[in-house]
């Protein structure tokens, strides 16, 4: 139970996912120099998710958890979705 | 009866947890109001983030990369019982959030200095979406440079308890709860740095 | 004093580290914050009431009658935000929620007794920001308790100091549900698991949730109109690029959960109060407990259904309309559970099951009238009218200010050890339905044929309506200060209640009446589910 409780995250790790955040910060900045016209949007939001990702696992111990907090944390995204989506059904369809 | 209620290592974080949620939903709004007008104005949204610098966003975003890994670290030495590790990564991490503010600094001060800043007249002449996109850029990174300057303030407090050995190697809940306020700030940026620098 | 001293004397009594004021308003006692909490709202709620028994006498004939227009506006305004957000939402949260949620738990205290208490501080701080807004300035704020932009953006009236107060009022209701979230998670006595939890319990967990995830919206919201009040930057303005309708979606997003953060809790002390005097296990635990999160996560879904008339497309009209009747599902599974457990029951006509019963009748008329207003097709007809005006306050009043008083009827003995008078108890709660209905059925019918709400004049076809509306706000009146009266002379002079004067089966009737500090003198033992009264003696001391 504790040992579950209080894990540790060694310093090697931590390193590594800082590396990978450098390098998907690099690639999210290359790509914003190439004109995929509206998928740029989606690439830099799915390399943010990416990143974002990388540091609730990591450095905010997520994947050390238990399932509790792995749900709260989907819940509190899926609302945010929920409330940013369904907006859209009205500005998506609005009639100017 | 037990006397343990404020000893609870599991509690405490849920509670911080429910906290970050709050945190999470209050940029939400602001990111329903991004979303929309980026779907309304594409092509003004593209034009005005050009104007940002991105090699200063790019920086504050390695800066602020670093002083959540540096926060990272600091829990694991201290968990490691290496308390002094621990304070110079935590006046690291301070250190970090100084830079970032200080290069934001610099980086709204250049946009006032061109008369780019919300009702300005300059502003004003420019089309609607740009408008609305300076706007959304003032008040989106205003509110995470606000959460920034608190954390730094929150990480000082913490590392004060931990010289006093208030926070210690068997009761660092309260380090490790300013380390998950630390990269939920970090996680907004990694969010806020693409939509309005790198934004098509 | 010695330990076997200080356990009994009661909370009342123990005062802690401080000595008289101090130790109340510095307390970290759940039950004490419980209490500074149900002063305030009830404080807040007499203010409240006061300018509504106004606003009724204004319109008791057309034109001005006792104030101007200007003045209704402010009235209707302050009305609002100090029923909705000094009232309402706390109200059975914070008041009965902190009294009782952890002692039905089996424990001791909230799981942050000091973010307890700082929560009651930033309430109190919200309200002097709100109270400060009414007399300095430009005059109180006009706008509806909405805060609809545009008119917010350009009114000279104090819209700044209110909206940060809201923001205030916003925070020490997130911190109350993130308390109690934790609380249910944590605090549990060993042996309680999910399904041992008392529904009062599950009805304020999912009320915590929406507190959570949906306050901060609001903070975000009212923050914007600050920003835009004070620097112009545009975002709801149509002349600089911005969308008022994206405004009206912001406030919803908050405001419609908002009702649930009203109702629900309401729900749940109904749901402790039906079995008590039914004498027979509630019907349903599990419908009614996940009922309870269904409501709360349904409810997040709606909100655009305020905004049928608002220039949204007519395809999120369509989908947000669908999407409201949703709601009604979980909110009938309730009702029919409630019904299931009183069919055959032995049931005693006590006065919180009165309340309770008349919640039922009340909220079923606020639920049925509120699918008439989701549906598009008739929103259009009803929509800003006083159908609206009478379908909330059937939900709000009728709903949660009715379970908040059949609560109070339920857990007064325990609060303060003694028993107010029954009959008493029994007539106020019957001129308290009868002037209710008589207040507000005329609205819906007023709203029918057309008149608006918000209108300080009217047509003079409206006067009838109007005046019969009147006639039950001052019934309501007599009701309510004959109830309160009651509760007074109870806590005053009523008879010694003993520890569990209704034969209760949940947790907080095995301790002594009212509880020692720490809540058990012993710890508890969890001997039986919340809603089995199979062999419960009988309390010796009343009758």
């Amino acid at each position: 139970m504790h040992a579950e409780e209080k894990h540790i995250v060694e310093f090697n790790v931590l390193f590594k996912v800082l590396i990978a955040l450098f390098v998907l910060t690099g690639v999210t900045v290359l790509a914003g120099n190439i004109d995929l016209g509206y998928f740029n949007v989606v690439v830099a939001l799915l390399i943010a998710t990416a990143k974002a990702s990388l540091v609730v696992f990591f450095f905010m111990h997520l994947k050390y958890e238990g399932g509790l907090f792995k749900i709260m944390v989907l819940l509190a995204f899926v609302i945010l979705a929920i409330f940013i989506g369904f907006t859209f059904f009205d500005v998506a369809f609005r009639a100017n | 009866m037990t006397h343990n209620i404020n000893k609870d290592y599991i509690g405490a974080k849920i509670g911080m947890w429910l906290f970050l949620f709050t945190e999470i939903l209050l940029f939400g709004g602001l990111f329903v109001l991004y979303s929309v007008y980026l779907h309304r104005y594409p092509d003004e949204f593209h034009l005005a983030g050009q104007e940002l610098n991105v090699y200063f966003g790019t920086a504050n975003t390695l800066v602020l990369l670093t002083s959540s890994f540096s926060m990272a670290l600091s829990i694991t030495a201290l968990q490691k019982e290496n308390k002094k590790l621990c304070m110079v990564l935590l006046i690291i991490t301070m250190v970090l959030a100084c830079v970032f503010l200080v290069n934001k600094y610099f980086e709204w001060g250049a946009k006032i200095h061109h008369g780019i800043y919300p009702d300005s007249p300059t502003l004003l002449e420019r089309p609607k979406g740009e408008i609305i996109f300076f706007g959304l850029y003032y008040i989106m990174t205003g509110l995470h440079g606000l959460h920034v300057l608190i954390g730094a303030l929150i990480i000082f407090v913490v590392l004060v308890l931990v010289a006093k050995n208030r926070v210690t190697s068997s009761d660092f809940v309260a380090v490790e709860n300013t380390g998950l306020y630390w990269h939920l700030v970090d996680m907004i940026w990694i969010y806020l740095f693409p939509l309005f620098y790198l934004v098509v | 004093m010695n330990s076997s001293e200080s356990k009994t004397l009661s909370f009342w009594e123990d005062d802690g580290r401080f000595s008289g004021i101090f130790s109340w308003i510095f307390t970290t006692d759940h039950k004490r914050i419980g209490l500074l909490y149900l002063y305030s709202v009830l404080s807040l709620f007499a203010v409240g009431v006061v300018i509504g028994l106004l606003m009724r006498l204004e319109l008791i004939a057309p034109g001005s009658t006792i104030v101007g227009a200007q003045t209704y506006n402010a009235f209707f305004t302050v009305h609002g935000v100090v029923m909705i957000f000094l009232f309402v939402i706390p109200s059975i949260p914070a008041s009965l929620g902190n009294l009782f949620l952890p002692m039905q738990l089996g424990a001791e205290d909230v799981a942050f007794p000091r973010i307890n208490l700082l929560s009651w501080w930033l309430y109190i701080i919200g309200l002097i920001l709100i109270l400060i807004s009414l007399f300095t300035g430009q005059g109180a704020p006009d706008t509806g308790w909405t805060f609809y932009v545009p008119f917010s953006e350009y009114t000279t009236t104090n819209v700044n100091v209110a909206v940060i107060g809201v923001f205030i009022l916003g925070f020490s209701s997130i911190l109350t549900g993130l308390n109690f979230i934790t609380t249910i998670h944590r605090m549990r006595i060993p042996g309680m698991k999910w399904t041992k939890i008392p529904l009062f319990g599950w009805a304020l967990y999912a009320t915590g949730w929406i507190q959570v995830l949906a306050t901060p919206i609001l903070g975000i919201t009212v923050l914007l109109i600050f920003i835009e009040r004070t620097m112009g930057v545009g975002l709801f303005d149509p002349a600089k690029g911005g969308d008022p309708v994206l405004y009206q979606h912001l406030f919803w997003i908050y405001s419609h959960p908002a009702v649930y953060i009203m109702v629900v809790p309401a729900m749940g002390v109904v749901t402790e109060i039906i079995p008590v005097f039914a004498r027979k296990h509630i019907f349903g635990y599990k419908a009614i407990a996940l009922s309870s999160l269904g409501i709360a996560f349904a409810g997040s879904l709606v909100w655009a259904h305020h905004m049928f008339t608002s220039g949204m497309s007519d395809t999120a009209v369509m989908i947000f309309s669908f999407l409201t009747f949703i709601v009604a599902i979980p909110s009938a599974v309730k009702v029919f559970n409630w019904v299931a457990t009183l069919y055959k029951g032995s049931i005693v006509l006590e006065p919180p099951l009165l309340y309770a019963l008349a919640f039922i009748f009340l909220f079923s008329i606020g639920g049925l009238t509120g699918l008439v207003v989701g549906a598009a097709g008739t929103d259009i007809h009803v929509h800003d009218t006083y159908f609206v005006v009478g379908h909330f306050h059937y939900t709000i009043f009728g709903g949660t200010v009715f379970g908040m008083f059949g609560g109070l009827h339920y857990w007064f003995p325990k609060i303060y050890g003694k028993m107010y008078n029954k009959r008493v108890a029994t007539t106020a709660w019957g001129i308290l339905f009868i002037g209710f209905n008589v207040l507000y059925f005329p609205m819906l019918v007023l709203g029918i044929m057309g008149m608006p709400r918000r209108y300080f004049d009217y047509l003079p076809e409206y006067q009838l309506g109007h005046v019969v509306s009147t006639v039950g706000s001052w019934i309501v009146a007599v009701g309510l200060i004959l109830m309160f009266y009651n509760l007074y002379r109870g806590i005053k002079n009523g008879e010694p209640a003993g520890k569990n004067p209704w034969n209760a089966a949940t947790l907080e009737w095995t301790t002594l009446s009212p509880p020692p500090k720490l809540n058990f003198i012993e710890e508890p033992e969890l001997t039986r589910g919340p809603y089995e009264y199979k062999g419960i003696e009988d309390d010796a001391q009343y009758q």
